[in-house]
């Protein structure tokens, strides 16, 4: 009953052009905006690609990654190694592949964790207000008050070196950027005619977040959550290169980077191809995170 | 002006406050006895206390702080855990190669941005817009530490033109400068651009336009004055960026700078220097915060009344 009822309104206070689209569901329409944007497709074609790599890596990869061969040290691209091999003669190949899945995992989860906290803390704030929002967006203040990659270093340098707290402090940098713009649309859409019919008709607080101001700004979270990524994969390698996040053995990209260092002279495809995988990792989301947004929400800038 | 002044500069008193709080903390967060830590391995039970009266950590929390704020306001960060040297002595010779790191990154990367970014705008969806724009996302995208190798590779190793590190001379700076500033000259050419195409955009543009004025000097003398107020407080976020990144490009390069003394610190377990160097770093991005947000006041008058 009360469902028609919100319908009933909604549909009257939506402007006339509302009917133009009705009909066409909304990934039509996206779908229609994203397809035109030739290299954000080409981007969204290699994650899938590199999605793949991350899952059946192992199997694919012609040798096995951590494997040492003490005959091949630090050869050159070859037609058996593609890639070459680093100085305990690994096939740089290979754990590039089985690396992939590192770099994505990594990046995925760490975005992820931070953006749910950032969206729930965004939302609190924005539809509250008052003292719970100037609390939260001072503890942001706080966060943005430390600059860069700083933060990150430390909390490690606080939870010592690691992986697993790459992932956290990539998280917790992450929590106040998506705090910001969800407050920000949170606010936009508070004031909307349709939340405040919904409020009229005495929705609970926890309905109107939840079932209307979520979902008018779950385009600009998609497209952020989709930006992030790139940089994340990003930082966590730079940690890694710094001795920070996955240590030797790991087949993690900045891991290996890190190690060919010193054959910089003698050996620089040590060096080369984990950068190569790495840039190219990060410009694919990059791109697709670009095309998301021309065609999601051209409102956020860079 | 002073008043906007006056508030921009009571507002920082609280992020400063926080951030105290939180480098103050730090020694206390990390896991396991501090004074332990401090005393070594092998220390035994009188001498992880003699360390932990020394530190001051046997007094209540807040009388800590005071002490730790108090010293703090005297220049005094402590003493280095390495090198037993004052912790300020140890950081002053290392700040300023840092600083002019910093500097001409941010110089080069504002000139070259900027240049992209107004280029793209006008020449919007042409050839000169998709080049400057596929630059701009590869210098996002492109690790720095891995552009600092292959930098070096080239100019250090193979034709043997520059120093692969260290700091002996101005020569010292050219590919650290490089490696550090792509990153925000890319971010600054991409804000540039939508900075300018939507001030293109305006009424008083097509009004030029309409009044017959050539549209080299619309771009020129009324279009980017406009598009550039955001840019500066754009540019102003960068240096974070910056700060953070010169401990990146300053390892790769083995560069005597603060970023690589941070990295040492923790590799070495030096508390009291990592503490100073958050401190450091977070003040001096603060300061840059103020500077940049005085200045957009001064240049946009809306802001300072608002």
């Amino acid at each position: 009953m009360q469902k028609t009822k919100e319908l009933e309104i909604m549909e009257e206070v939506l402007p006339q052009s509302y009917e133009k689209t009705v009909g066409k569901s909304p990934a039509k329409e996206f779908w229609k905006k994203f397809k035109k944007q030739k290299l954000a497709l080409i981007a969204g074609v290699f994650i899938i690609f590199l999605i793949v790599i991350s899952i059946i890596g192992p199997f694919i990869a012609p040798f096995d990654f951590a494997k040492a061969d003490y005959k091949q040290t630090l050869q050159g691209p070859s037609w058996d190694h593609w890639a070459g091999t680093d100085a305990f003669g690994r096939d740089i190949f290979s754990r590039i592949i089985v690396g992939t899945k590192i770099s994505l995992l990594v990046g995925f989860i760490s975005v992820f964790a931070g953006a749910v906290i950032g969206t729930i803390l965004g939302l609190i704030s924005g539809f509250y207000g008052k003292w719970i929002d100037s609390i939260i967006m001072r503890f942001c203040d706080v966060l943005f008050a430390f600059p860069g990659i700083l933060l990150e270093i430390g909390i490690i340098a606080i939870l010592g070196p690691g992986l697993e707290n790459v992932v956290v402090a990539v998280a917790i940098f992450t929590i106040p950027m998506f705090a910001r713009i969800v407050r920000s649309n949170t606010l936009m859409l508070k004031s909307s005619l349709y939340v405040e019919a919904t409020k009229s008709l005495g929705a609970k607080n926890f309905r109107i977040i939840w079932r209307h101001i979520f979902p008018g700004a779950i385009s600009s979270i998609i497209v952020y959550f989709t930006m992030r990524l790139g940089t994340s994969i990003l930082t966590a390698a730079s940690l890694s290169f710094l001795g920070l996040g996955a240590q030797p053995p790991s087949p993690e990209w900045g891991a290996m980077l890190s190690a060919g260092r010193d054959y910089l002279g003698s050996a620089p495809h040590i060096t080369i191809f984990p950068g190569m995988a790495i840039m190219l990792t990060v410009l694919a989301f990059n791109l697709f995170g670009d095309g998301l947004r021309d065609a999601l929400d051209p409102k956020i800038k860079d | 002006m002073l008043q906007y002044l006056l508030r921009r500069l009571l507002g920082m008193i609280p992020i400063l406050f926080i951030v105290t709080i939180i480098v103050f903390l730090f020694v206390h967060l990390i896991p396991g006895d501090a004074a332990r830590l401090v005393a070594g391995p092998d220390a035994n039970k009188e001498t992880i206390e003699l360390v932990r009266k020394d530190l001051g950590l046997d007094k209540p929390i807040h009388e800590q702080y005071f002490t730790f704020i108090g010293n703090l306001l005297k220049g005094d960060l402590g003493t280095s855990l390495k090198t037993h040297k004052p912790v300020f002595d140890e950081l002053a010779g290392r700040f300023i190669p840092t600083f002019w790191l910093t500097f001409w990154s941010m110089l080069w990367a504002c000139i070259v941005g900027i240049l992209i970014g107004i280029v793209s705008a006008v020449k919007r969806n042409k050839w000169q817009d998709y080049t400057g724009m596929l630059i701009a996302v590869v210098g996002i995208s492109i690790p720095s530490f891995w552009l600092g190798l292959l930098l070096m590779q080239l100019f250090s190793v193979k034709l043997g033109w520059l120093p692969t590190g260290g700091l002996e001379d101005w020569r010292g700076y050219i590919l650290p400068s490089i490696t550090l500033g792509t990153g925000v000259a890319a971010i600054i050419a991409r804000f540039s651009r939508s900075s300018l195409m939507d001030v293109l955009k305006e009424d008083y543009i097509r009004t030029g336009r309409a009044k017959g004025f050539a549209e080299n000097s619309l771009v020129k003398r009324h279009a980017i004055k406009n598009a550039m107020i955001p840019v500066i407080t754009m540019t102003g976020l960068q240096f974070g960026f910056l700060l953070g990144g010169s401990v990146v490009t300053e390892t790769v390069f083995s560069f005597p700078g603060l970023g690589r003394l941070l990295i040492d610190a923790i590799a070495t377990r030096d508390y009291p220097i990592i503490q100073a160097e958050i401190l450091l770093f977070s003040v001096e991005f603060i300061l840059i915060n103020l500077v940049v947000d005085l200045m957009y006041g001064f240049l946009n008058p809306q802001i300072r009344y608002s």
